[in-house]
This record gives structure tokens, C-alpha cells and sequence, in this order.
């Protein structure tokens, strides 16, 4: 297999080797990096339409399960950008072998560059993997495109840099499992993937909006229907900041080499 | 003057309390075979991880070919090749794979494939070249790990054991390897506890103890000045006469070997022996080696 066309610029051809490496990396187990994100969504999917269809309606003319799809397709989205980093970099940790990254002549922005665009690139990828899916079985419309890709490519990114932070900073498989379910899971579930926060009580509702994982979700479902909880400008603006933040804190770590260089 | 492959000046490392390096002095000229060896925790990995930029020294420069390894980090990692002591590896690549991707990290693309097949080659992994990483034996991701460190052809070689745990045959062809490659100018240095590995390899020895060089020197000179000759004996009778025993190192089983300061020692052994009435049935005189050395400068820890 080739692996480094002869085109590229040399100067390119570390980060570039690097990105590469980390989509061979899920890639290759692609039954467990794709395919089984793809069919969790459809079950959510199938077993939340038929019980709920009749009986929520969360926006005015949108059916139940129409207004699933992009809730589903976003938190797909943001669990496997985040799995896509943290788990490369942790188990290259656990198993030793993240030394072959760091005995080489890769910056660190180079470094955060490359595990950032494999993840969005995974992230891209299961989420369109389940649209593609769910429109064979829903009528899903596209009334801004524009602003599903930039919350889908957002979304990803905060996601893969997050991913990144808690790889970095885990020394352990249990430690990464409880970054999971104690804070991915909860943010994401309590974000509105299943509901619009205007059908929550009020003191929810103020939490929900603490919540980056909300403005994601909202923004992007905004792109669907042309209507959400807020505007999605609103969103936006706190997802560039959350974006802006953890991307300083990130590149903060790798450059000062905490946990990676003694 | 040539710039020397490895320049090393005044280097100490803390870890909390404690001191891993004090004070480390050393250059390596280019082309050199050299050996760093030590007791475990002298610090030979701590100094190894410094060159590689694994480790921050907390004083201290340190230079790979005339580029500091911090401040001209990416022109030292460049001349730099790593061989780590633990059998690390990437579960989800085939050899050749891993070997074009450590390349390509250095920004090596299809031009240096010709190289990397020929360190496949040379290091007897042809046949394993599309064999995942997790399916190889021991032995072979020994030789795997070998291969990575050299896959972006660096001058300078910095190999921690690798010949720990890894069978003669295995050894022997590492260093037939190792060996064409200082041929070719490649500057190697390695730390091992097969200390006659050094013996033969090495034509430069330092040793360390406690985080500081206790001996720097070719390893002809440290066998003349730090290690007299050994006088093995075999006795009929069990015992030694008392007034040999200083100098005893070991005996069992009615063979006793002595370490001599000099050779007149032997004629006072001789004698002892003869006071004593012991019968000789054998007896030989042994030149010292490294463990030698080694023993009388760092033993004792």
C-alpha cells in the first residue's frame, strides 16, 4: 500500500503521515468505528419513533421522528470524534508505543493538527453514515445545509480536541471510561438529542443552557428544520468560544509536553 | 574538528528528591561504537531519554551532531535514532506499514523505501514484512523496534539493551547488523548488561553509578589500569589458606579464583599454598574483563 504520495512537500509530510496513520487506525476496525455507531443510532431511532411518534410533537409541523434524525446523527457525530483521540492516545500511552510519536520532529501543533483531523474526519463520517441510513425510513428536510455543516464540522472538532485533552491527561482505561460515562454521556443526553428544552421545567431548561452540548445540537437541527431553541447564531458563537477555549487549553498541554515529556 | 555526534555538558536531572543525574560530562565523536554501562538505576535511560527529548534536563545542555535537543529540537530528532528498552509497538500496522510511517514522521516519503526494505532485509524481518506487529514473536518485535529506529536513517544510533532477553542466535546476527552500520559511519551507542558484549563491540566505555560517569575510557585502557589478572586454582584439599582469603572473589566445589593487583601476588599464593600443604591440580592465570572493571568501580551497590 502506498502510504505518502511523492507530491507532497516534505515539510507536510510528518503531520500529513501522522493524520494518515489515525484514519488507517479506525479505519481498519471500521466494523467497531463505523458500522456499530451507525446501527446504535437506528435502534435509538426505531425504538424511540415507534413508541413516542404519536404522542410528542416538538416543533410545529415536524414529526417525532424527522425531528430525531439530526439529534441522533449529532451526538454520533460527537462521541466518535471524541473516541477517536482519546482512545488512539490512550492506548498508544498504555501500551508504550506513543514514544515513536514523540522521538520524531513533530511539533506540537503539528501533533494537535493531525489527531484533530482524523477525528473530525470520523466524526464527518458516521454522522453522514447515518443520515445516508435514516432517509431511506424518515422524510428529513434541508433547509440550511450550510449550517449543518458548520455545526457538524464544529461539533467534531471541539469533540476530537476534547478527546485529545482527556487522552492526554488519562493514564488509564478506567480513568477514560469514567471521562465517558460521567461527563460525555450526561452532556450529550441532557442536551435536547431527544427532546426541545422548551418542554422541560424551567430550572432545567436554565441548566440545559449551561450546557455546549445543547448549542451543538440545536444549531444543528436548526440547519435541518429552520427552527430550534435559540438562534443559531447564538449557537455558534458559543461553540467557537467552547471551540476557541479547549483548543488553547489543549495546545497549552502539548506544548508544555504535561504527561507526554518528563 | 569534527562536530561530535553526542556533546553532553553538565547535565543534571531531579525527579522530586531525587538526584538521577549529577553532573554528566561526555562527548561522543562521530563514527564511534560507544557503551554507557551501569547498575540499574545509575541512570542510563534518564540520560538516553534527555538525547532523545523524552526528558527536560533540569540543568544542562545537550547536543545531537552540534543541534541542542531543545532548542534545535527538530534538526537533533532528526540525526537521532531510538531504540527503546521496552518491546513497544503499534497493534494496528504490519511491519513494513510501521516502518514507512516512522519514516514518513520525519518527512521520508517513497524514495526512502528502497532504505527501509533494506533494514528489513538486514534485519532478518523480509519474511515477517506483512505481519501485523501483535503476531510477532519476542524476538522478532525486538527486531521490529530496531528497525523503527533506524527507519529515517539517522548518523547516530542510541540503543538502551537491546539485547536483553534475546537468544545468542538473535544477538549475534543484532550485532553483525549493528556492526556493518558503525562500518558505514553510523555513530552507535548502547548500554547492555552482557558486559563482554561491550568488551568486544565498544572501543569506548563509560560507566555510571548514582547518576554520575565513574569511568570514561577505551575499553583497552580500562582493562590495564582498574582490573589485575585473575588466578583460577584448583585444589585437592576443600580449603583456602586463610591468608589468601582477601583476595578471594569466588570458589566452590575446590575451585578458587583470586584477583591479582600484580603478578607477584602469584608467587605469594604459591607459597601460602605450599605452607598449607594444599596440592595443586590445576591451575590457570586469567586476564581481567569488563565485569572486572566493573566490579571494583561500581560493585558494592
Amino acid at each position: 500500500m502506498k502510504l505518502i504520495d511523492a507530491n507532497i512537500p516534505s515539510a507536510w509530510r510528518g503531520p500529513y503521515t501522522l493524520f494518515k496513520k489515525e484514519l488507517l487506525r479506525f479505519w481498519r476496525v471500521a466494523f467497531q468505528t463505523v458500522a456499530s455507531p451507525v446501527l446504535t443510532a437506528l435502534l435509538y431511532l426505531l425504538i424511540f419513533s415507534h413508541v413516542l411518534a404519536d404522542h410528542v410533537q416538538v416543533y410545529k409541523g415536524v414529526p417525532y421522528t424527522a425531528f430525531l434524525v439530526p439529534g441522533l446523527i449529532m451526538m454520533s457525530l460527537l462521541q466518535n470524534s471524541f473516541a477517536n483521540s482519546s482512545s488512539s492516545l490512550i492506548q498508544s500511552k498504555v501500551m508504550g508505543n506513543v514514544v515513536f510519536i514523540l522521538l520524531t520532529p513533530l511539533t506540537y501543533l503539528q501533533f494537535f493538527s493531525a489527531f484533530l483531523a482524523a477525528s473530525i474526519i470520523r466524526g464527518l463520517f458516521v454522522g453522514l453514515s447515518i443520515y445516508l441510513v435514516s432517509i431511506w425510513f424518515v422524510d428529513v428536510p434541508l433547509v440550511h445545509p450550510m449550517w449543518i455543516f458548520v455545526f457538524a464540522l464544529l461539533g467534531s472538532a471541539l469533540l476530537g480536541t476534547f478527546g485529545i485533552i482527556a487522552g492526554i491527561w488519562a493514564d488509564k482505561f478506567d480513568q477514560m471510561a469514567a471521562f465517558q460515562n460521567f461527563v460525555i454521556m450526561p452532556l450529550t443526553f441532557l442536551s435536547g438529542v431527544f427532546y426541545s428544552i422548551h418542554s422541560l421545567p424551567p430550572f432545567w431548561q436554565v441548566v440545559s443552557k449551561f450546557n455546549p452540548f445543547f448549542y451543538m445540537i440545536d444549531g444543528f437541527r436548526y440547519g435541518f428544520f429552520g427552527q430550534g431553541d435559540v438562534s443559531p447564531w447564538i449557537s455558534l458563537v458559543v461553540v467557537m468560544a467552547f471551540l476557541i477555549a479547549l483548543a488553547w487549553a489543549c495546545l497549552k498541554m502539548l506544548k508544555s509536553g504535561y504527561k507526554l515529556r518528563g | 574538528m569534527k562536530t561530535p555526534a553526542i556533546q553532553i555538558h553538565d547535565v543534571h536531572k531531579q525527579f522530586g528528591q531525587l538526584n538521577a543525574l549529577n553532573g554528566i560530562d561526555l562527548s561522543i565523536e562521530q563514527g564511534e561504537f560507544f557503551a554507557l554501562l551501569g547498575p540499574n538505576g545509575a541512570g542510563k535511560s534518564t540520560l538516553i531519554n534527555i538525547m532523545a527529548g523524552l526528558l527536560r534536563p533540569t540543568i544542562g545542555h545537550v547536543s545531537i551532531m552540534g543541534h541542542d535537543v531543545i532548542a534545535d529540537y527538530q534538526q537533533a530528532r532528526m540525526a537521532l535514532g531510538v531504540v527503546p528498552q521496552e518491546l513497544v509497538f503499534d497493534p494496528f500496522f504490519n511491519v513494513r506499514e510501521m516502518l514507512r510511517f516512522q519514516a514518513g514522521y520525519f518527512g521520508h516519503g517513497p524514495e526512502n523505501d528502497a532504505w527501509v526494505d533494506q533494514v528489513i532485509e538486514g534485519l532478518g524481518l523480509t519474511d515477517k514484512a506483512h505481519t501485523n506487529m501483535r503476531k510477532l514473536s519476542g524476538g522478532m518485535k525486538r527486531r521490529a523496534l530496531i528497525a523503527q529506529a533506524l527507519a529515517h536513517r539517522p548518523p547516530v544510533i542510541v540503543l538502551d539493551e537491546p539485547t536483553a532477553g534475546v537468544d545468542v542466535e538473535l544477538r549475534q546476527m543484532l550485532w553483525g547488523f549493528i556492526k556493518q552500520l558503525n562500518r558505514e559511519g553510523h555513530t552507535i551507542i548502547l548500554t547492555t548488561h552482557y558486559l563482554e558484549e561491550a568488551e568486544t563491540l565498544c572501543e569506548r566505555v563509560a560507566m555510571m553509578k548514582q547518576g554520575k560517569i565513574v569511568a570514561l575510557d577505551t575499553t583497552a585502557n580500562l582493562l590495564k589500569s582498574h582490573a589485575g589478572k585473575n588466578l583460577r586454582l584448583t585444589l585437592k584439599g576443600a580449603h583456602l589458606p586463610p591468608a589468601l582469603l582477601p583476595m578471594l572473589k569466588h570458589g566452590e566445589l575446590g575451585v578458587f579464583t583470586l584477583a591479582l593487583s600484580d603478578l607477584t601476588q602469584v608467587e605469594f599464593a604459591l607459597a601460602e599454598l605450599r605452607k598449607a600443604n594444599v596440592d595443586i591440580e590445576d591451575m590457570q592465570l586469567i586476564e581481567a574483563d569488563l565485569e572486572d572493571v566493573f566490579m571494583s568501580l561500581v560493585g558494592g551497590v
